[in-house]
């Protein structure tokens, strides 16, 4: 029983994955700590994993429907390690309560943004995204 | 996409931001490269949703690759089985959610990014 319950947390990330275009993590690491009793460790790497592929086959859907800047994306892919990097750096630095109220802090701040963007009429945007669509 | 032009000098920079903001915010908190990379390449490049959401889940592949090469070969820590069987479902998820994303306006898109937003910010701030 709590591997279907597994299976479906999973399939759930994946959905959630395909809408809004992050990896799904952020349901399949409960649905391992929770349901298949793995330790935090153990599920997030394994979630990596995961992101791999249910990425992988997300970013090759969407490529064929016209949505990928491919060198855009190999860009900020290779350069990621570089902030993992930084990351240590700083988490060495700062006390960790700082760290995720700041990024709390930052993430509402996006979310206005994209609130106050998605507001704008259609046709008022930017031809930013317009452009970028043509192949 | 047969596009031979160089990537202006800028706008390298600004796609190395983002990749190390990703970096720099997965390995602090957890959180998939993808909740920092689609915002900021929405509201900073001026990318329209889904082909934010695309790129964002071509670039994660990297980062995933990546990552979890250095967890399962330096640590161990991956659960081969596990992971590739919890896959199957997940996989099927992704398709369903694309395939869904669309038929959407995009600015309802940009709507449930916010509520992600919001949720992981609650989540950080609760900790």
């Amino acid at each position: 029983m709590s591997s279907v319950l597994a299976a479906l947390t999973a399939a759930a990330g994946g959905f959630v994955g395909g809408l809004v275009g992050v990896g799904g993590g952020i349901l399949f690491v409960p649905a391992m700590t929770i349901f298949l009793d793995l330790s935090q460790v153990k599920a997030e790497s394994t979630s990596l994993l995961m992101i791999a592929i249910v990425a992988l086959v997300g970013a090759m859907r969407q490529r064929r429907y016209g949505n990928v800047e491919l060198r855009d994306a190999a860009l900020i892919g290779i350069l990621s390690p570089i902030g993992v990097g930084i990351g240590v750096v700083v988490s060495n630095a700062v006390p960790e309560r700082v760290l995720q109220l700041g990024f709390a802090g930052l993430a509402l701040f996006m979310a206005t943004q994209l609130v106050r963007r998605a507001l704008v009429p259609e046709p008022a945007r930017g031809t930013a995204s317009q452009q970028q669509q043509q192949p | 996409m047969p596009d031979a032009r160089p990537v202006p000098q800028r706008r390298a920079l600004r796609l190395a931001a983002v990749g190390t903001a990703a970096g720099a915010f997965s390995g602090l908190f957890g959180v998939g490269g993808g909740t920092i990379i689609v915002p900021l390449l929405i509201l900073w490049f001026g990318y329209g949703e889904r082909l934010a959401t695309g790129t964002s889940l071509a670039a994660i592949v990297i980062i995933a690759l990546l990552a979890s090469a250095l967890q399962g070969g330096a640590y161990g820590n991956v659960k081969l089985a596990t992971g590739l069987l919890l896959a199957i479902p997940a996989v099927a998820g992704i398709i369903a959610g694309t395939a869904l994303q669309q038929r959407l306006p995009q600015r309802t898109i940009s709507l449930l990014f916010a509520v992600l937003l919001v949720a992981v910010a609650v989540e950080l701030i609760l900790k």
